[in-house]
């Protein structure tokens, strides 16, 4: 029986596990170092903060593994022997090079190892205090270190970052936010988006600096951070340093050229830099194939050689690291699977605001595309619609404040909707509770007035439409 | 601060309130004997309790007790002389000491009033009005550090004081026959006479919704459904169950909680039920259509269009209880496999005993027999339905049991309305959740919060609508995703996703 390994139980490779079982007999074996079972990373901000227990963020009960007969091992693995087919593990609680803990074969090896925080090699970044948000273990630590600590510093504008904000903010610690740009996010999403989370998060008594750089962690004598420089020279007093300037994939376990250590002839297989290739990530081609035969990667890890139009070498989210664990299952299944996203979406929440966005919508507008943007005068939800300048069809939309439904938006970006058929039927694509206000008719007047036609709205939602 | 301060209020009025039961003098008098036994019941009562009459007692547990063990005896002979008619019931207990109190609570229950309930009232009050200040939004910060709402010894406490409340409550109100004093202004208020257990209980249930609903819409203001819901449960229970009823009596009509309906409603078809409705004329048959139109005609009706949550969540009160009081401990349930199976035969088999028990009491109705099918004794049946589920499940496990296993223990696991209504909102409604595309990032938050124990990512991580006999509608996993990947929905039966899709919405592969 095909022997299938996966490293890593993250999204991307519990998908695939999964989905290849849905379609083939064959042993499959899930190995991660980091927890026993498959979380959900995206909700680790939730326990912090007291919503949920650790427990809550496992997506399956813990039978389901066996019932559904895969295979979990809990261990890190230390090196890959791409000839032998085989994985060595790293000895519990050892660092030191030349031992072993284990070995495994395999017949596939899917490799779905994430990504990890970014360190700029900032003086400073390894005192205690500092740290990213990323791992269980990051979790772990932020829990043991923040209850004695009343002020903190958070480096870097994404996502995580806002996230760490709010966890510690609901603890009642003192939050400093340095961002390099000049406004939130601005490298994402377009300045009016960018300037409405920004307000959002001031108006949560985040003390958010902008177009500020760290400079360096300044620690006490025990090697506990105490404050931290910016590039402007201030100085800001602090017991803790959130570090999120981003991810890169984790791929330092297939850059180590460890042939001795296996006992074999040093460069008798593939291994390191000179094996499987790698650049920023793991090099992928269409079919989530690497270089090496049988060798896959799927999620954070990968970087696409080439990718489709319109999409990045990476794009690190959840989703994606989903789509190309149910793609790379067929391939594993026997049918040879390109890896196909559909249209891009993503979602996200700052503080009380949901924010989606659905097709393409560049924080730069590009040549070829027009846009129309509405927002609500309390300047806390908004709709941007790109539409192509020429054949007004639909490229993108973001929305802050107002749920939208994926399905309706993917059929309208997919089939090249008009702009002005896709305002005229928006409330289609609401997807807000019953009783919420409704923003279609607003919106609807704002493109006529700036547009000067006189479209009508074709669709009402409300709770009584549906049902007679 | 104010919070605190609220606190430390609420804790005080409610301590004095624990208090009050030992407040009172007690002298029981021939005057109170009389007034309380039936005639033939009289001679012996007097006999019985003849130590007791023109004492004093200054500790009301030893009074209490003393009664109550009289009695005890009394009915003991009783029911060896098979002569049922002289016995004695707990709510003659009740008045009987609620007669011979004397002290400062009796002689000042307004103000005993308005310092317990009132302050605590305040005092609450105080604690909850305040969130208001912070943003709008899901703020379910430090829930799991809170030891009332984990099961961790205040929630004990908590559960433990519910508990004990309700057996007392139910088998020996005599012990808090004080409290009931308590609600006398109120009750004179509204119905000119003095307050009964149920009364009694029947304000602080309705305070319980209004204080924790007021709570609640604070928490969830931004959500117009969740406002809008809650409105309608304070409301049904404050003018439908509670007042209503009391000013029906009033006008010497049968009285009747509107919106209640059989089975939730056990006692309908009991015959001293119904004898009173047949002898009241116009209003009593009424009553007993209305009564017997909503659950075989309006039930079916609205759980089609509307699901059962127009019923459990907007409506009922044992709902409304849960939904506000309860919402505190709405994470405690349990999502597991396990749980959902047990759920399944537990309600189920409440539903067929209440069936059967209303057809063997219809039986005895109609024919006048005693055993249905020849064996099965009804009247047996009818009182054990009515302590296993009306009392011991309903009340001591359903509301007790809050703190330990979640909100709707009862609606989960033992109502049979709620069986009966989810039949339907499983195989004949245009409800249900509506997962959103690809959106879902598994976080669980959805899971953990549903009250009703519904593993509701399960279903989201795979694309499928949430179409759960149990859904009670109360949209907080709605609420709390933060993703907005879900949409409470009525539309067309067929449109339904039962089956979840191979893959979900945003891969574009070749399958
Ligand atoms: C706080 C936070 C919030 C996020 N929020 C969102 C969001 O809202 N939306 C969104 O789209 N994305 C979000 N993301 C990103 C998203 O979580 C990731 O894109 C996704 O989890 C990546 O999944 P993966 O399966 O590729 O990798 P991972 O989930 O990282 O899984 C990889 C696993 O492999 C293990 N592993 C690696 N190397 C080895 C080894 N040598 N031996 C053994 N095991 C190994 C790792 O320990 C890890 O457990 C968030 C990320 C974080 C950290
Ligand atoms: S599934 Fe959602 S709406 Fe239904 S009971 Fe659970 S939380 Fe409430
Ligand atoms: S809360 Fe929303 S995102 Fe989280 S698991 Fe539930 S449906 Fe998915």
């Amino acid at each position: 029986m095909q022997h299938v390994v996966i490293i890593g139980n993250g999204i991307s490779g519990i998908t695939a596990a999964r989905h290849i079982r849905k379609q083939s007999d064959c042993k499959i074996t899930v190995i991660s170092g980091e927890t026993d079972h498959f979380f959900s990373r995206t909700a680790l901000m939730y326990v912090y903060m007291g919503h949920m227990k650790f427990e809550h963020t496992k997506p399956y009960e813990d039978w389901f593994w066996e019932k559904n007969r895969i295979e979990l091992k809990r261990a890190w693995v230390k090196t890959v022997d791409f000839e032998e087919k085989k994985l060595y593990f790293r000895l519990p609680n050892d660092n030191k090079e030349a031992k072993i803990g284990g070995s495994i074969s395999y017949d596939k090896l899917i490799l779905a190892l994430g990504s990890t925080p970014n360190k700029f090699g900032w003086k400073g970044q390894n005192l205690k205090g500092v740290q990213g948000l990323y791992s269980y273990q990051d979790l772990e630590s932020l829990q043991e270190i923040t209850p004695s600590i009343k002020k903190a510093v958070i480096v870097g504008g994404g996502l995580i970052g806002v996230e760490l904000a709010e966890m510690l903010h609901s603890r009642g610690i003192e939050v400093t936010f340095l961002v390099r740009e000049n406004s939130f996010w601005n490298t994402v999403i377009p300045p009016e988006e960018s300037a409405l989370i920004s307000r959002h998060i001031k108006e949560n008594h985040i003390n958010i600096k902008f177009s500020s750089e760290l400079d360096e962690i300044i620690g006490d004598e025990n090697g506990q951070v105490k404050a931290i420089k910016t590039k402007n020279g201030d100085k800001i007093e602090c017991q803790f340093v959130g570090l999120t300037v981003g991810v890169s994939p984790n791929i330092s376990l297939l850059k180590v050229p460890q042939g001795n250590m296996i006992g074999r002839e040093k460069p008798a297989f593939l291994l390191g830099v000179g094996g499987i290739k790698l650049n920023l990530g793991i090099l992928v081609n269409e079919y989530l194939e690497t270089n090496i035969p049988d060798v896959y990667a799927i999620g954070d890890c990968v970087e696409h050689e080439n990718p489709q139009k319109s999409r990045k070498k990476l794009e690190q989210i959840w989703y994606t690291g989903r789509i190309m664990g149910e793609t790379i299952a067929q391939t594993i299944a026997g049918k040879r699977t390109k890896y196909q996203p559909g249209i891009f979406f993503n979602s996200a929440k700052f503080f009380d605001i949901e924010y989606q966005t659905y097709g393409q919508v560049p924080a730069e507008l590009p040549e070829d595309t027009k846009t129309f943007y509405w927002e609500h005068s309390t300047g806390r939800i908004s709709v941007r619609i790109n539409y192509t300048t020429e054949s007004q069809a639909v490229t993108g939309m973001n929305t802050f404040g107002i749920r939208m439904r994926h399905k309706v938006w993917d059929e309208w970006i997919l089939s090249g909707k008009s702009i002005e058929y896709v305002l005229e039927n928006l409330s289609k694509a609401n997807f807000d509770p019953e009783f919420f206000k409704q923003h279609e008719a607003e919106i609807l007047k704002k493109y006529n007035t700036e547009t000067g036609s006189s479209l009508t709205l074709k669709s009402k939602k409300g709770i009584f439409s549906k049902i007679f | 601060m104010l919070q605190k301060l609220g606190l430390i209020i609420f804790i005080a009025a409610f301590g004095l309130f624990i208090g009050t039961l030992g407040m009172n003098n007690y002298t029981l008098t021939d005057e109170i004997l009389k007034e309380n036994f039936k005639e033939e019941a009289l001679f012996d009562a007097k006999i019985e309790l003849a130590s007791m009459v023109d004492q004093s007692y200054s500790n009301s547990y030893t009074f209490t007790n003393e009664l109550s063990e009289g009695i005890k005896q009394l009915n003991k002979v009783y029911n060896a002389q098979q002569a049922w008619d002289k016995k004695i019931y707990e709510d003659t207990i009740l008045s009987i000491v609620k007669a011979s109190s004397n002290g400062y609570l009796t002689d000042n229950k307004g103000i005993m009033f308005l310092l317990t309930f009132g302050l605590a009232i305040f005092g609450a009050l105080l604690f909850i009005l305040p969130e208001a200040k912070i943003p709008a939004g899901i703020k379910n910060n430090g829930i799991y550090y809170n030891p009332a709402m984990t099961r961790k010894w205040l929630g004990i406490c908590i559960g433990t004081f519910l508990i004990s409340f309700y057996i007392i409550l139910y088998f020996k109100p005599q012990y808090i026959a004080n409290w009931t004093m308590l609600v006398d202004p109120v009750s004179k208020l509204i119905n000119g006479g003095e307050a009964s257990r149920w009364f009694m209980y029947g304000f602080l249930y309705t305070i319980s919704i209004l204080v924790m609903g007021i709570r609640y819409i604070i928490k969830y203001r931004h959500s117009k459904y969740q406002i809008i819901r809650t409105l309608s449960i304070m409301f049904f229970q404050t003018c439908i169950a509670f007042i209503l009823p009391e000013i029906m009596s009033n006008l010497n009509m049968p009285s009747a909680d509107l919106k209640n309906m059989w089975p939730l409603d056990y006692s309908f078809f009991f015959n001293y039920r119904l004898d009173k409705l047949l002898a009241s004329g116009a209003f009593g048959i009424f009553l007993l259509v209305w009564g017997i139109a909503l659950f075989v005609v309006g039930v079916p009706v609205m759980v089609y269009f509307f699901g059962k949550r127009w019923y459990c969540s907007w409506v009922c009160g044992c709902g409304g209880l849960a939904e506000t009081l309860g919402d505190p401990f709405r994470q405690l349930s349990d999502k597991s496999l396990k749980a959902w199976k047990l759920e399944r035969y537990l309600i189920h088999t409440v539903l067929a005993f209440a069936i059967i028990m209303t057809i063997g009491v219809l039986y005895t109705y109609f024919t006048g027999s005693y055993n249905l099918l020849g064996f099965i004794p009804t009247e047996s049946l009818k009182s054990s339905y009515g302590f296993l589920i009306g009392s011991i499940f309903s009340g001591v496990v359903g509301t007790g049991f809050y703190p330990l296993m979640g909100n709707r223990v009862w609606c989960r696991f033992g109502c049979p309305l709620a069986a009966y209504l989810g039949i339907l909102q499983r195989f004949k409604s245009k409800f249900r959740i509506t997962t959103n595309g690809g959106q879902c990032i598994s976080c669980g938050n959805c899971s953990t919060h549903c009250e009703m124990g519904i593993d509701v990512r399960a279903y989201a991580q795979k694309g499928q609508d949430i179409v759960r006999s149990s859904c009670v509608g109360c949209g907080v996993c709605s609420a709390v995703c933060p993703r907005g990947v879900l949409n409470l929905e009525n539309a067309e039966t067929g449109s339904r996703i039962m089956i979840a899709p191979d893959v979900l919405l945003g891969n574009l592969m070749e399958k």
